[in-house]
């Protein structure tokens, strides 16, 4: 009989800090220049070149520690992890190994309505390898243009049993990363990756099974079909009585499957020294008081202020601060319409605002202003236009500097509330309709939407529905 | 004899160096006298003593973040055997990294 196996899952995330400059050199970090051309005897690794380190680098991974509750140590050390691929041109990348600059921290993350801690082992600095492009006549191409930018790499503790709680810590992971201004989020262009381990057991058992090392998960979506298939495979192994070796392997979106890549090194394999031409990097306490205060709020505690303060709901507090520019943007609004309810402003920013958002790394363009929707959720507050007619006015001062006022005004868009003219329309629609008029009688509420619709298409939808229904419900018993 | 023939093939293998039988008996020879040297060390008492990376500076200088020209392309790729301007070209790879 098949056994029931439990996964054990734990993931390494690597992420590009936002400096302007390489982690060891003052070559540029922007990204789609012609290859070569963001390059220097450092991280093309020429002999005698000798790398000085990017002070915001260290501060931009302080701050991505402090933002995942680790622990900074004061003495760290860079070491060298020794293999040959043709992009990496020292024959070594720069890393930490024995001595990373923080350990020990923390992330909450839910999945379906239940919440779990995960712990991270350590935050490290290191630098990136090149890019390389493949099928060119036989050969391979390598650019060094990403040579030496500044990674983190936050190692998880193996704390997540499921797919789904993977996905879950990897896009918590980033949402603070990009919340706390170190990184710019982008999946497409590798500047935030992750690589997941992967072993299974049997249900109860408390030790651990082998191993496999999933290389590059470069989209939320595919970290969970990954690690799926990986399960799926693992589990038809360990079924049949046979073992799983320890491997690095790669997910293949095409097939659904995981394939082979090469059996997994040993740590010694690399054989980590420390690095000479670096001293150790000293981490004092006012740089560290420095970008704590520079972190700002945490996306789970906005969250929770505008749960419990704002009356938002948990979906809606989720998506709203899913990046720092939607919260800038919200506390915006809110802060021009202090009487106004924010949950109505949370509701037309899902429904309506973040449609026409577009992230870009740290920034996000909106098609509207603050300005701008405040006064258009004002007058909808007010009753001056009637939520349709909301979407409407928004569709239509959308990339425009127009005022949604002089919109509502210019169109003669003001909600028919007079109740003279409701009155003699509804009058003329109920003599002309004594039947449906019978039915609302008879108890058959669901016939006012016909004489409602007919109203609202002789208004052309300005009319607000639900004065409509009462007006009509009256008018109905009264006669 | 500390270094064994196995150790010396182990390392050449990750060093990437095809070795032959002559200069493989002449390395463990040597590197074993070289390992024997640095072991005299091991006569001294170094329990007090912390681990020490660095001793001509205490904490790495740090620099400020600011971009800087490099080396104009021509002169990136000017020694590599082969290049093209869309980079340095080697023997077809898969990446794995
Ligand atoms: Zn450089």
């Amino acid at each position: 009989m098949a056994r029931t196996y439990e996964p054990v899952i734990g993931l390494e995330i690597h992420a590009q800090l936002l400096t302007a400059s390489k982690l060891f050199c003052g070559c540029s970090t922007d990204f789609g220049k012609p290859p070569n051309s963001n390059v220097c005897p450092v991280c093309l690794g020429l002999p005698g070149a000798l790398p000085v380190l990017n002070e915001r680098a260290v501060r931009l991974a302080v701050r991505a520690a402090l933002a995942l509750n680790c622990s900074i140590v004061e003495t760290s050390i860079f070491a060298r992890k020794n293999y040959f691929y043709p992009d990496l041109p020292k024959g070594y990348q720069i890393s930490q190994y024995e001595l990373p600059f923080s350990e020990k921290g923390w992330l909450d993350i839910e999945v379906e309505g239940r919440k779990k801690r995960a712990g991270i082992t350590r935050v490290h600095m290191e630098e990136d390898a090149g890019k390389n492009v493949h099928g060119r006549g036989g050969d391979s191409l390598v650019d060094l243009n990403r040579a030496g930018t500044p990674l983190v790499e936050i190692v998880g503790e193996p704390d997540l049993r499921s797919s789904a709680e993977a996905a879950a810590y990897m896009r918590a992971v980033r949402d603070i990363l990009v919340f706390v201004g170190v990184n710019d989020g982008n999946l497409e262009e590798g500047s935030f990756r992750c690589d997941a381990n992967v072993s299974l057991r049997p249900l109860g058992e408390t030790t651990f099974g082998t191993r496999v090392e999933l290389k590059n998960i470069n989209s939320f979506r595919f970290v969970q079909r990954a690690i799926d298939a990986e399960i799926a495979r693992q589990t038809v192994i360990l079924d049949g009585g046979g073992q799983v070796l320890q491997e690095t392997r790669s997910f293949d979106p095409e097939s659904g499957k995981t394939a082979s890549l090469r059996s997994k090194e040993e740590a010694h394999d690399y054989r980590y020294f420390p690095d000479p031409d670096l001293p150790p990097v000293v981490i004092g306490e006012a740089l560290v008081e420095e970008e704590r205060a520079a972190m700002g709020e945490l996306p789970s505690q906005v969250r929770r202020r505008w749960v419990d303060e704002l009356g938002l709901t948990e979906a809606a507090a989720q998506t709203l601060s899913q990046h720092p520019g939607y919260v800038r943007f919200f506390e915006g609004v809110r802060a021009q319409v202090p009487g106004l309810e924010p949950k109505k402003i949370a509701n037309f920013m899902q429904t309506e605002v973040l449609r026409g958002a577009v992230v870009q790394g740290q920034r996000v363009s909106f098609s509207v202003s603050e300005g701008q929707l405040a006064e258009l959720l004002t007058l909808l507050d007010a009753g001056t236009i009637s939520g349709k007619q909301a979407k409407e006015v928004f569709a239509l001062v959308e990339g425009t500097d127009q005022s949604p006022k002089a919109v509502v005004a210019e169109r003669g868009m003001e909600v028919v509330s007079d109740a003279g003219e409701l009155e003699s329309l509804l009058r003329d629609l109920i003599a002309r309709n004594p039947k449906q008029v019978e039915s609302i009688r008879a108890g058959k509420k669901q016939v006012m939407g016909f004489f409602v619709g007919q109203v609202m298409k002789a208004t052309q939808g300005s009319a607000d529905p639900k004065v409509v229904s009462e007006l009509l419900e009256k008018l109905v018993t009264e006669s | 004899m500390t270094i064994t023939r196995d150790d010396v093939l182990r390392v050449a293998t990750l060093a990437r160096l095809d070795l032959d039988d002559d200069s493989l008996d002449e390395l463990v020879h040597e590197l074993d006298r070289i390992v024997g040297y640095v072991r005299k060390l091991d006569e001294l008492d170094t329990s007090d003593v912390p681990p020490t990376t660095q001793v001509a500076v205490s904490s790495a200088p740090l620099r400020p973040d600011e971009a800087r020209p490099g080396l104009p392309t021509e002169v990136a790729l000017r020694e590599a055997p082969r290049s093209t301007p869309e980079g340095f070209r080697v023997p077809a790879f898969v990446d794995e990294t």
